[in-house]
Protein backbone atom coordinates (compact mmCIF):
# COMPACT_ATOMS: atom_id res chain seq x y z
CA UNK A 1 0.00 0.00 0.00
CA UNK A 2 2.39 2.39 -0.74
CA UNK A 3 1.13 6.13 -1.63
CA UNK A 4 2.79 8.25 -3.62
CA UNK A 5 1.85 11.11 -0.86
CA UNK A 6 3.27 9.48 1.79
CA UNK A 7 6.48 11.83 1.95
CA UNK A 8 5.46 13.22 4.92
CA UNK A 9 5.47 10.24 6.69
CA UNK A 10 8.85 10.06 5.73
CA UNK A 11 9.89 13.40 6.87
CA UNK A 12 8.27 12.56 9.92
CA UNK A 13 9.86 9.72 10.50
CA UNK A 14 13.63 11.02 9.73
CA UNK A 15 12.54 13.48 12.20
CA UNK A 16 11.89 11.21 14.84
CA UNK A 17 14.85 8.68 14.51
CA UNK A 18 17.15 12.35 14.54
CA UNK A 19 15.67 12.96 17.72
CA UNK A 20 16.00 9.10 19.25
CA UNK A 21 19.59 9.03 17.62
CA UNK A 22 20.86 12.24 19.06
CA UNK A 23 22.47 11.18 22.19
CA UNK A 24 24.50 8.94 19.92
CA UNK A 25 25.21 11.65 17.42
CA UNK A 26 26.10 13.76 20.93
CA UNK A 27 28.97 11.17 21.58
CA UNK A 28 30.48 11.28 17.96
CA UNK A 29 30.40 15.09 18.40
CA UNK A 30 32.38 15.52 21.59
CA UNK A 31 34.88 13.08 20.75
CA UNK A 32 36.02 15.21 18.03
CA UNK A 33 36.03 18.48 20.03
CA UNK A 34 38.97 20.09 21.45
CA UNK A 35 39.16 19.87 25.23
CA UNK A 36 38.65 23.82 25.97
CA UNK A 37 35.17 24.11 23.59
CA UNK A 38 33.69 20.60 24.73
CA UNK A 39 31.54 22.79 27.58
CA UNK A 40 30.62 25.39 25.00
CA UNK A 41 27.96 22.96 23.38
CA UNK A 42 27.99 23.52 19.56
CA UNK A 43 25.80 21.36 17.69
CA UNK A 44 29.17 20.54 14.83
CA UNK A 45 32.98 20.34 16.76
CA UNK A 46 33.53 23.93 15.60
CA UNK A 47 37.24 22.95 17.34
CA UNK A 48 37.80 20.05 15.60
CA UNK A 49 40.92 17.07 16.50
CA UNK A 50 41.70 13.72 16.02
CA UNK A 51 43.47 14.12 19.66
CA UNK A 52 40.88 12.69 21.38
CA UNK A 53 41.21 9.28 19.18
CA UNK A 54 44.71 9.20 19.50
CA UNK A 55 44.44 9.49 23.51
CA UNK A 56 42.28 6.91 23.36
CA UNK A 57 44.30 3.97 20.87
CA UNK A 58 47.10 4.77 23.00
CA UNK A 59 45.46 4.07 26.43
CA UNK A 60 42.78 1.71 25.21
CA UNK A 61 44.18 -0.36 22.39
CA UNK A 62 44.95 -3.90 25.40
CA UNK A 63 41.37 -3.11 26.44
CA UNK A 64 39.72 -3.58 22.75
CA UNK A 65 41.70 -6.69 22.10
CA UNK A 66 40.90 -8.46 25.52
CA UNK A 67 37.01 -7.44 24.77
CA UNK A 68 37.82 -9.27 21.42
CA UNK A 69 38.91 -12.29 22.85
CA UNK A 70 36.12 -12.65 25.29
CA UNK A 71 33.28 -11.94 22.67
CA UNK A 72 35.12 -14.25 20.32
CA UNK A 73 35.30 -17.07 23.22
CA UNK A 74 32.06 -16.43 24.44
CA UNK A 75 30.56 -17.19 21.09
CA UNK A 76 32.42 -20.24 20.48
CA UNK A 77 31.23 -21.48 24.71
CA UNK A 78 27.80 -20.50 23.50
CA UNK A 79 28.03 -22.54 19.76
CA UNK A 80 29.53 -25.11 21.60
CA UNK A 81 26.43 -25.95 24.35
CA UNK A 82 23.35 -24.57 22.69
CA UNK A 83 23.79 -26.59 19.47
CA UNK A 84 24.01 -29.86 20.41
CA UNK A 85 21.29 -29.36 22.91
CA UNK A 86 19.41 -27.98 20.31
CA UNK A 87 19.72 -30.48 18.32
CA UNK A 88 18.45 -33.11 21.50
CA UNK A 89 15.67 -31.00 22.10
CA UNK A 90 14.58 -30.04 18.61
CA UNK A 91 15.15 -33.12 16.24
CA UNK A 92 15.58 -36.01 19.37
CA UNK A 93 12.71 -34.88 21.35
CA UNK A 94 14.43 -35.46 24.55
CA UNK A 95 12.34 -36.49 27.16
CA UNK A 96 11.57 -33.78 29.97
CA UNK A 97 11.81 -31.06 27.31
CA UNK A 98 9.47 -28.70 28.48
CA UNK A 99 11.04 -28.68 31.78
CA UNK A 100 14.38 -27.93 30.13
CA UNK A 101 12.32 -25.11 28.43
CA UNK A 102 11.17 -23.82 31.23
CA UNK A 103 14.49 -23.95 33.39
CA UNK A 104 15.75 -22.07 30.79
CA UNK A 105 12.99 -19.22 30.82
CA UNK A 106 14.08 -19.05 34.35
CA UNK A 107 17.89 -18.70 33.79
CA UNK A 108 17.58 -15.54 31.45
CA UNK A 109 15.89 -14.16 34.08
CA UNK A 110 17.71 -14.65 37.12
CA UNK A 111 19.40 -10.70 37.62
CA UNK A 112 22.72 -10.68 36.43
CA UNK A 113 23.98 -9.57 40.02
CA UNK A 114 22.69 -12.31 41.74
CA UNK A 115 24.95 -14.67 39.00
CA UNK A 116 28.19 -12.46 39.59
CA UNK A 117 27.38 -12.63 43.73
CA UNK A 118 27.64 -16.80 43.41
CA UNK A 119 29.87 -16.55 40.89
CA UNK A 120 32.33 -14.39 42.65
CA UNK A 121 32.72 -17.36 45.82
CA UNK A 122 32.76 -20.34 43.17
CA UNK A 123 35.50 -18.59 41.28
CA UNK A 124 37.80 -17.39 44.50
CA UNK A 125 37.54 -20.80 44.92
CA UNK A 126 38.61 -22.26 41.82
CA UNK A 127 41.36 -19.09 41.34
CA UNK A 128 38.99 -17.74 38.05
CA UNK A 129 38.92 -14.77 39.48
CA UNK A 130 40.36 -12.12 37.40
CA UNK A 131 41.20 -14.62 34.56
CA UNK A 132 39.81 -14.46 31.06
CA UNK A 133 38.26 -18.04 30.80
CA UNK A 134 36.62 -17.10 33.55
CA UNK A 135 35.25 -14.08 32.16
CA UNK A 136 34.56 -16.07 29.02
CA UNK A 137 32.37 -18.95 30.31
CA UNK A 138 30.33 -16.05 33.31
CA UNK A 139 29.73 -14.04 29.61
CA UNK A 140 27.87 -17.18 28.27
CA UNK A 141 25.36 -17.01 30.23
CA UNK A 142 23.91 -14.23 29.32
CA UNK A 143 23.46 -15.74 25.82
CA UNK A 144 23.36 -19.77 26.24
CA UNK A 145 19.65 -19.62 27.20
CA UNK A 146 18.57 -17.34 24.20
CA UNK A 147 20.93 -19.33 22.03
CA UNK A 148 19.24 -22.60 22.79
CA UNK A 149 15.95 -21.42 22.66
CA UNK A 150 16.62 -19.73 19.17
CA UNK A 151 18.09 -22.89 17.69
CA UNK A 152 15.74 -25.13 18.61
CA UNK A 153 12.68 -23.21 17.60
CA UNK A 154 14.76 -22.76 14.14
CA UNK A 155 15.75 -26.52 14.09
CA UNK A 156 11.47 -27.92 15.26
CA UNK A 157 10.84 -26.22 11.97
CA UNK A 158 13.23 -28.10 9.55
CA UNK A 159 11.81 -30.48 7.23
CA UNK A 160 12.04 -33.83 8.70
CA UNK A 161 12.05 -35.53 5.25
CA UNK A 162 15.69 -34.84 4.82
CA UNK A 163 16.81 -35.94 7.99
CA UNK A 164 14.47 -39.27 7.68
CA UNK A 165 16.54 -39.78 4.49
CA UNK A 166 19.65 -39.21 5.78
CA UNK A 167 18.68 -41.88 8.57
CA UNK A 168 17.31 -44.59 5.85
CA UNK A 169 20.83 -44.30 4.04
CA UNK A 170 22.70 -45.22 7.49
CA UNK A 171 23.94 -41.74 8.61
CA UNK A 172 24.39 -41.65 11.87
CA UNK A 173 23.19 -39.00 14.68
CA UNK A 174 26.56 -36.89 14.35
CA UNK A 175 26.42 -36.88 10.70
CA UNK A 176 22.75 -35.53 10.39
CA UNK A 177 23.87 -33.35 13.38
CA UNK A 178 27.39 -32.35 11.57
CA UNK A 179 25.93 -32.44 7.84
CA UNK A 180 22.47 -31.75 7.68
CA UNK A 181 21.08 -29.97 10.66
CA UNK A 182 24.30 -27.56 10.98
CA UNK A 183 24.74 -26.13 7.20
CA UNK A 184 20.65 -25.88 7.77
CA UNK A 185 21.11 -23.98 10.64
CA UNK A 186 23.00 -21.16 8.87
CA UNK A 187 21.40 -18.00 9.21
CA UNK A 188 20.35 -19.27 12.70
CA UNK A 189 23.50 -19.64 13.94
CA UNK A 190 24.56 -16.05 12.87
CA UNK A 191 21.95 -14.57 14.68
CA UNK A 192 22.84 -16.53 17.94
CA UNK A 193 26.68 -15.53 17.22
CA UNK A 194 26.17 -12.00 16.63
CA UNK A 195 23.77 -11.37 20.03
CA UNK A 196 26.35 -13.65 22.38
CA UNK A 197 29.49 -11.81 21.24
CA UNK A 198 27.53 -8.47 21.59
CA UNK A 199 26.46 -9.28 24.88
CA UNK A 200 30.13 -10.25 25.78
CA UNK A 201 31.14 -6.99 24.54
CA UNK A 202 28.68 -5.31 26.68
CA UNK A 203 29.14 -6.45 29.72
CA UNK A 204 29.62 -4.65 32.67
CA UNK A 205 28.49 -6.73 35.44
CA UNK A 206 30.69 -9.53 35.21
CA UNK A 207 33.79 -7.72 34.35
CA UNK A 208 33.40 -5.43 37.11
CA UNK A 209 32.73 -7.98 39.50
CA UNK A 210 35.09 -11.29 38.18
CA UNK A 211 37.65 -9.01 36.41
CA UNK A 212 38.45 -6.10 38.68
CA UNK A 213 41.68 -6.86 39.42
CA UNK A 214 42.52 -7.79 35.53
CA UNK A 215 44.45 -5.03 34.80
CA UNK A 216 44.94 -4.76 30.90
CA UNK A 217 43.65 -7.99 30.38
CA UNK A 218 39.87 -6.22 31.12
CA UNK A 219 37.08 -5.90 28.61
CA UNK A 220 37.08 -2.15 27.12
CA UNK A 221 33.85 -1.67 29.41
CA UNK A 222 36.27 -1.13 32.37
CA UNK A 223 38.42 0.83 30.35
CA UNK A 224 35.33 3.23 29.69
CA UNK A 225 34.56 2.80 33.33
CA UNK A 226 38.26 4.08 34.92
CA UNK A 227 38.31 7.07 32.72
CA UNK A 228 34.35 7.62 34.79
CA UNK A 229 35.83 6.71 37.91
CA UNK A 230 39.08 9.52 37.11
CA UNK A 231 38.87 12.70 39.34
CA UNK A 232 39.56 14.59 36.53
CA UNK A 233 36.50 13.32 33.59
CA UNK A 234 38.56 13.48 30.18
CA UNK A 235 35.48 13.60 28.43
CA UNK A 236 36.94 13.88 24.86
CA UNK A 237 39.34 10.66 25.20
CA UNK A 238 36.33 9.00 26.93
CA UNK A 239 33.58 9.99 24.69
CA UNK A 240 36.46 8.25 21.54
CA UNK A 241 36.48 5.75 23.34
CA UNK A 242 32.91 5.06 23.46
CA UNK A 243 32.32 5.26 20.03
CA UNK A 244 35.46 3.11 19.34
CA UNK A 245 33.53 0.65 21.81
CA UNK A 246 30.44 0.86 19.79
CA UNK A 247 31.70 -0.16 16.37
CA UNK A 248 30.82 -3.82 16.85
CA UNK A 249 27.20 -2.61 17.06
CA UNK A 250 27.62 -0.15 14.36
CA UNK A 251 29.13 -3.15 12.32
CA UNK A 252 26.27 -5.23 13.36
CA UNK A 253 23.66 -2.69 12.38
CA UNK A 254 24.77 -2.45 8.78
CA UNK A 255 25.96 -5.59 8.02
CA UNK A 256 23.13 -8.05 9.69
CA UNK A 257 19.89 -5.58 10.13
CA UNK A 258 17.61 -8.98 9.63
CA UNK A 259 19.83 -11.05 11.28
CA UNK A 260 19.22 -8.88 14.43
CA UNK A 261 15.39 -7.94 14.37
CA UNK A 262 15.13 -11.66 13.70
CA UNK A 263 16.80 -12.29 16.81
CA UNK A 264 15.01 -9.82 18.96
CA UNK A 265 11.54 -11.10 17.61
CA UNK A 266 12.33 -14.78 17.68
CA UNK A 267 13.46 -14.33 21.80
CA UNK A 268 9.73 -12.93 22.74
CA UNK A 269 7.33 -14.34 20.80
CA UNK A 270 6.43 -16.86 18.50
CA UNK A 271 5.52 -15.97 14.65
CA UNK B 1 9.29 -18.93 20.20
CA UNK B 2 8.20 -21.67 18.21
CA UNK B 3 7.27 -25.01 19.58
CA UNK B 4 5.04 -26.87 17.37
CA UNK B 5 6.21 -30.32 16.99
CA UNK B 6 5.51 -32.46 13.81
CA UNK B 7 6.29 -35.76 15.61
CA UNK B 8 7.08 -38.55 13.01
CA UNK B 9 5.60 -42.07 14.55
CA UNK B 10 8.94 -43.81 15.38
CA UNK B 11 9.43 -47.41 15.06
CA UNK B 12 9.55 -48.93 18.41
CA UNK B 13 12.87 -50.46 18.17
CA UNK B 14 14.89 -47.64 17.37
CA UNK B 15 13.61 -45.36 20.40
CA UNK B 16 15.84 -46.83 22.87
CA UNK B 17 19.33 -45.92 20.70
CA UNK B 18 17.67 -42.13 19.95
CA UNK B 19 16.79 -41.79 23.76
CA UNK B 20 20.60 -42.31 24.69
CA UNK B 21 21.76 -40.29 21.61
CA UNK B 22 20.01 -37.74 22.74
CA UNK B 23 20.71 -37.72 26.30
CA UNK B 24 24.40 -37.29 24.54
CA UNK B 25 23.50 -34.28 22.93
CA UNK B 26 21.80 -32.67 25.53
CA UNK B 27 24.60 -33.77 28.28
CA UNK B 28 26.69 -30.48 27.55
CA UNK B 29 23.90 -28.20 28.50
CA UNK B 30 22.49 -30.31 31.46
CA UNK B 31 25.85 -29.99 32.94
CA UNK B 32 26.49 -26.40 32.06
CA UNK B 33 23.51 -25.46 34.03
CA UNK B 34 24.17 -27.37 36.82
CA UNK B 35 27.54 -25.67 37.30
CA UNK B 36 26.64 -22.37 35.54
CA UNK B 37 23.29 -21.51 36.89
CA UNK B 38 22.36 -23.92 39.63
CA UNK B 39 25.32 -23.59 41.52
CA UNK B 40 25.58 -19.79 41.48
CA UNK B 41 21.81 -19.83 42.55
CA UNK B 42 22.22 -22.37 45.21
CA UNK B 43 25.05 -20.65 46.60
CA UNK B 44 23.31 -16.88 47.13
CA UNK B 45 20.73 -19.02 48.55
CA UNK B 46 22.87 -20.41 50.58
CA UNK B 47 24.96 -17.19 51.98
CA UNK B 48 21.25 -15.42 52.61
CA UNK B 49 20.58 -17.83 55.11
CA UNK B 50 24.23 -18.03 56.96
CA UNK B 51 25.91 -14.89 58.10
CA UNK B 52 28.73 -14.26 55.89
CA UNK B 53 31.02 -11.43 56.95
CA UNK B 54 34.43 -10.68 55.00
CA UNK B 55 36.53 -13.28 57.65
CA UNK B 56 33.90 -16.23 57.29
CA UNK B 57 33.48 -15.29 53.91
CA UNK B 58 37.27 -16.19 53.26
CA UNK B 59 36.96 -19.36 56.39
CA UNK B 60 34.05 -20.41 55.24
CA UNK B 61 32.69 -20.86 58.81
CA UNK B 62 29.79 -18.60 58.70
CA UNK B 63 27.14 -19.51 61.24
CA UNK B 64 23.75 -20.61 60.12
CA UNK B 65 21.05 -18.14 60.76
CA UNK B 66 18.05 -19.24 59.55
CA UNK B 67 15.71 -16.07 57.99
CA UNK B 68 17.10 -13.64 60.64
CA UNK B 69 19.34 -11.93 57.81
CA UNK B 70 16.12 -11.66 55.77
CA UNK B 71 13.94 -10.00 58.73
CA UNK B 72 16.78 -7.78 59.74
CA UNK B 73 17.04 -6.79 55.69
CA UNK B 74 13.33 -5.85 55.60
CA UNK B 75 13.04 -4.14 58.72
CA UNK B 76 15.68 -1.51 57.77
CA UNK B 77 13.84 1.21 56.26
CA UNK B 78 16.34 1.50 53.19
CA UNK B 79 14.62 -1.85 52.51
CA UNK B 80 11.40 -0.17 51.99
CA UNK B 81 12.80 2.99 50.55
CA UNK B 82 14.72 1.18 47.79
CA UNK B 83 11.84 -1.30 46.95
CA UNK B 84 9.48 2.03 45.99
CA UNK B 85 11.90 3.61 44.26
CA UNK B 86 12.56 0.31 42.58
CA UNK B 87 8.99 0.20 41.61
CA UNK B 88 8.67 3.58 40.82
CA UNK B 89 11.48 3.11 38.00
CA UNK B 90 10.10 -0.17 36.76
CA UNK B 91 6.71 0.74 36.51
CA UNK B 92 7.44 4.76 34.79
CA UNK B 93 10.47 2.82 32.57
CA UNK B 94 8.06 0.36 31.15
CA UNK B 95 4.48 2.66 30.75
CA UNK B 96 6.95 4.89 28.88
CA UNK B 97 8.46 2.37 26.95
CA UNK B 98 5.93 0.73 25.62
CA UNK B 99 3.69 3.40 25.19
CA UNK B 100 6.33 4.89 23.04
CA UNK B 101 7.45 2.10 21.35
CA UNK B 102 3.70 1.53 20.31
CA UNK B 103 2.96 4.39 18.74
CA UNK B 104 6.06 4.23 16.78
CA UNK B 105 5.59 0.98 15.82
CA UNK B 106 2.12 2.14 14.72
CA UNK B 107 3.64 5.11 12.69
CA UNK B 108 6.09 2.39 11.49
CA UNK B 109 4.02 -0.05 10.20
CA UNK B 110 2.27 2.52 7.71
CA UNK B 111 5.49 1.50 5.36
CA UNK B 112 6.53 4.51 3.61
CA UNK B 113 10.09 5.06 1.98
CA UNK B 114 12.57 4.41 3.81
CA UNK B 115 10.97 2.97 7.15
CA UNK B 116 12.56 -0.36 7.21
CA UNK B 117 16.04 1.28 7.05
CA UNK B 118 14.61 3.73 9.95
CA UNK B 119 13.13 0.95 11.82
CA UNK B 120 16.44 -0.67 12.03
CA UNK B 121 18.19 2.82 12.97
CA UNK B 122 16.09 3.26 16.20
CA UNK B 123 17.78 -0.15 17.41
CA UNK B 124 20.84 1.61 18.08
CA UNK B 125 20.24 2.06 21.20
CA UNK B 126 19.36 -0.89 22.06
CA UNK B 127 22.93 -2.55 20.58
CA UNK B 128 24.60 -0.16 22.51
CA UNK B 129 26.93 -1.06 25.27
CA UNK B 130 24.56 0.28 28.13
CA UNK B 131 28.06 1.50 29.73
CA UNK B 132 28.39 3.75 26.84
CA UNK B 133 24.51 5.12 26.65
CA UNK B 134 24.82 5.46 30.63
CA UNK B 135 27.89 7.89 30.05
CA UNK B 136 26.39 9.81 26.65
CA UNK B 137 23.53 10.75 29.29
CA UNK B 138 25.64 11.20 32.22
CA UNK B 139 27.85 14.00 30.28
CA UNK B 140 24.42 14.86 28.66
CA UNK B 141 22.86 15.88 32.24
CA UNK B 142 25.86 17.28 33.55
CA UNK B 143 24.82 19.70 36.10
CA UNK B 144 27.28 22.97 34.89
CA UNK B 145 27.35 22.41 30.73
CA UNK B 146 25.26 19.62 29.96
CA UNK B 147 22.91 19.65 26.58
CA UNK B 148 19.82 19.08 28.77
CA UNK B 149 20.19 21.56 31.30
CA UNK B 150 21.37 24.07 28.28
CA UNK B 151 18.14 23.33 26.56
CA UNK B 152 16.10 24.36 29.34
CA UNK B 153 18.48 27.51 29.61
CA UNK B 154 16.84 28.31 26.43
CA UNK B 155 12.92 28.25 27.44
CA UNK B 156 14.23 30.53 30.75
CA UNK B 157 14.01 27.17 33.28
CA UNK B 158 16.52 26.88 36.16
CA UNK B 159 19.71 24.28 35.66
CA UNK B 160 18.51 20.81 37.47
CA UNK B 161 21.44 18.78 39.61
CA UNK B 162 20.00 15.69 37.39
CA UNK B 163 22.04 13.06 39.04
CA UNK B 164 21.77 13.92 42.28
CA UNK B 165 19.68 13.54 44.88
CA UNK B 166 16.30 13.14 44.45
CA UNK B 167 16.50 14.28 40.70
CA UNK B 168 18.44 10.92 40.38
CA UNK B 169 15.85 8.86 40.00
CA UNK B 170 14.27 10.75 37.18
CA UNK B 171 17.46 10.96 35.85
CA UNK B 172 17.82 7.36 35.19
CA UNK B 173 14.37 6.39 34.23
CA UNK B 174 14.67 9.23 31.50
CA UNK B 175 17.40 7.08 30.47
CA UNK B 176 16.80 3.60 30.85
CA UNK B 177 13.02 4.78 28.92
CA UNK B 178 15.40 5.48 25.52
CA UNK B 179 17.18 2.83 26.12
CA UNK B 180 14.25 0.74 26.13
CA UNK B 181 12.39 1.88 23.41
CA UNK B 182 13.80 -0.01 20.23
CA UNK B 183 12.98 -3.71 21.89
CA UNK B 184 9.48 -2.61 22.35
CA UNK B 185 8.80 -0.97 19.37
CA UNK B 186 10.64 -3.86 17.60
CA UNK B 187 8.77 -6.64 19.33
CA UNK B 188 4.92 -4.50 18.90
CA UNK B 189 5.75 -3.88 14.80
CA UNK B 190 6.26 -7.70 14.56
CA UNK B 191 2.89 -8.08 16.47
CA UNK B 192 1.50 -5.79 14.38
CA UNK B 193 2.54 -7.45 11.22
CA UNK B 194 0.31 -10.49 11.92
CA UNK B 195 -2.91 -8.53 12.14
CA UNK B 196 -4.95 -9.23 8.85
CA UNK B 197 -4.91 -6.10 6.81
CA UNK B 198 -8.39 -6.94 6.04
CA UNK B 199 -9.69 -6.01 9.04
CA UNK B 200 -8.72 -2.52 8.63
CA UNK B 201 -10.34 -2.15 5.46
CA UNK B 202 -13.84 -3.62 6.45
CA UNK B 203 -13.74 -0.97 10.04
CA UNK B 204 -12.90 1.73 7.11
CA UNK B 205 -15.95 0.79 5.18
CA UNK B 206 -18.05 0.51 8.42
CA UNK B 207 -16.89 4.55 8.89
CA UNK B 208 -14.34 4.11 11.45
CA UNK B 209 -11.88 6.67 11.95
CA UNK B 210 -8.03 6.01 12.68
CA UNK B 211 -8.27 6.47 16.00
CA UNK B 212 -11.21 3.95 16.45
CA UNK B 213 -9.44 1.62 14.17
CA UNK B 214 -6.57 1.66 16.72
CA UNK B 215 -8.59 1.11 19.97
CA UNK B 216 -11.24 -1.31 18.40
CA UNK B 217 -8.66 -3.62 16.11
CA UNK B 218 -4.97 -3.08 16.96
CA UNK B 219 -4.99 -2.58 20.38
CA UNK B 220 -7.16 -5.42 21.60
CA UNK B 221 -5.24 -7.96 18.85
CA UNK B 222 -2.09 -6.47 20.21
CA UNK B 223 -2.69 -8.17 24.01
CA UNK B 224 -1.21 -11.67 23.30
CA UNK B 225 2.12 -9.61 21.99
CA UNK B 226 1.67 -6.48 25.14
CA UNK B 227 1.44 -8.86 27.59
CA UNK B 228 4.83 -10.64 26.74
CA UNK B 229 6.21 -7.26 26.15
CA UNK B 230 5.11 -6.11 29.58
CA UNK B 231 6.00 -8.83 31.29
CA UNK B 232 9.85 -9.19 29.20
CA UNK B 233 10.03 -5.46 30.27
CA UNK B 234 9.34 -6.06 33.50
CA UNK B 235 12.01 -8.41 34.25
CA UNK B 236 14.50 -6.79 32.79
CA UNK B 237 14.12 -3.65 33.81
CA UNK B 238 14.20 -5.00 37.78
CA UNK B 239 17.67 -6.40 37.26
CA UNK B 240 19.12 -3.36 35.73
CA UNK B 241 22.22 -2.49 36.86
CA UNK B 242 24.76 -1.17 34.45
CA UNK B 243 22.55 2.43 33.23
CA UNK B 244 22.10 3.15 36.71
CA UNK B 245 25.13 2.43 38.22
CA UNK B 246 27.23 4.22 35.33
CA UNK B 247 24.88 7.74 35.80
CA UNK B 248 24.62 8.34 39.40
CA UNK B 249 26.44 4.82 41.10
CA UNK B 250 22.88 4.25 42.85
CA UNK B 251 22.85 7.42 44.96
CA UNK B 252 20.61 9.69 45.86
CA UNK B 253 16.84 8.30 45.12
CA UNK B 254 18.38 6.40 41.79
CA UNK B 255 18.96 3.04 44.25
CA UNK B 256 17.24 -0.13 43.19
CA UNK B 257 16.64 -3.47 44.84
CA UNK B 258 19.53 -4.59 41.74
CA UNK B 259 21.77 -1.79 42.38
CA UNK B 260 22.15 -2.11 45.96
CA UNK B 261 22.77 -5.61 46.34
CA UNK B 262 25.27 -4.60 43.77
CA UNK B 263 26.92 -2.17 45.95
CA UNK B 264 26.50 -4.46 49.19
CA UNK B 265 27.64 -7.39 47.67
CA UNK B 266 30.81 -5.82 46.29
CA UNK B 267 31.36 -3.17 48.69
CA UNK B 268 31.07 -0.59 45.90
CA UNK B 269 29.66 2.97 45.96
CA UNK B 270 28.37 4.24 49.45
CA UNK B 271 28.89 0.88 50.84
CA UNK B 272 32.27 0.54 52.29
CA UNK B 273 31.74 -2.72 53.95
CA UNK B 274 30.63 -5.62 52.03
CA UNK B 275 27.68 -7.42 53.32
CA UNK B 276 27.56 -10.82 51.51
CA UNK B 277 24.38 -11.97 53.33
CA UNK B 278 22.41 -8.52 53.23
CA UNK B 279 23.28 -8.78 49.21
CA UNK B 280 22.23 -12.39 48.74
CA UNK B 281 18.64 -11.84 50.68
CA UNK B 282 17.92 -8.96 48.43
CA UNK B 283 19.30 -11.11 45.64
CA UNK B 284 17.46 -13.77 46.76
CA UNK B 285 14.62 -11.19 46.82
CA UNK B 286 14.76 -10.84 43.05
CA UNK B 287 15.71 -14.54 41.58
CA UNK B 288 11.75 -15.27 43.28
CA UNK B 289 10.54 -12.33 41.29
CA UNK B 290 12.06 -13.86 38.16
CA UNK B 291 10.71 -16.81 38.76
CA UNK B 292 7.07 -15.95 39.40
CA UNK B 293 7.57 -13.66 36.30
CA UNK B 294 8.77 -16.89 34.28
CA UNK B 295 5.72 -19.16 35.54
CA UNK B 296 3.33 -15.93 34.15
CA UNK B 297 5.43 -16.23 30.99
CA UNK B 298 4.60 -19.55 30.09
CA UNK B 299 1.36 -19.01 30.63
CA UNK B 300 0.80 -16.33 28.88
CA UNK B 301 2.85 -17.67 26.22
CA UNK B 302 0.52 -20.55 26.42
CA UNK B 303 -2.15 -18.53 26.03
CA UNK B 304 -1.17 -17.06 22.94
CA UNK B 305 -0.51 -20.21 21.30
CA UNK B 306 -3.92 -21.59 22.08
CA UNK B 307 -5.19 -18.83 19.92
Amino acid sequence: MQHRSTWWKTAIGIVLTLIMLFPVYWMINISFTQRRSIRSGDLVPMDFTLDNYTAAFNSQLPYLGTSLIIALGCVIVTLLIALPSSYALAILHIKGRKTLNFLLIVAQMIPAVVMALGFYQIFSDLNLLDTLPGLIVADSTIAVPFAVMLLTGFMTGMPRSLIEAAQIDGASQWTVFTRIVIPLSRNTIVTTSLFSFLWAWSDFMFASTLDSGGGKMRPITMGIYDFIGSQNQEWGPMMATAVLASVPTALLLIVAQKYVAAGVTAGAIKD
Amino acid sequence: MSTTQTHAPKPAKRIKPTTWAAIGFAAPLIIYMLVFYVSPLVQNISMSLHRYTRRTFVTGEAPWTGLDVYKEVVSTPEFWTTLRQTLIFVVLSIVFQYSIGLALAVFFNQNFKLSAGLRGAFLVPWLLPPMISGTIWQWMMDADSGLVNNLLGVFGLDPVWWLQADKSLWAVIIANIWLGIPFNLVILYSGLQNINGDLYEAASLDGCNAWQRFWKITFPLLKPVTMITLLLGFVYTLRTVDIIWIMTKGTGTSRTLATWAYEMAFGKGTSATIKYSEASVVGTILILVALAFALIYLWAQGKEEER
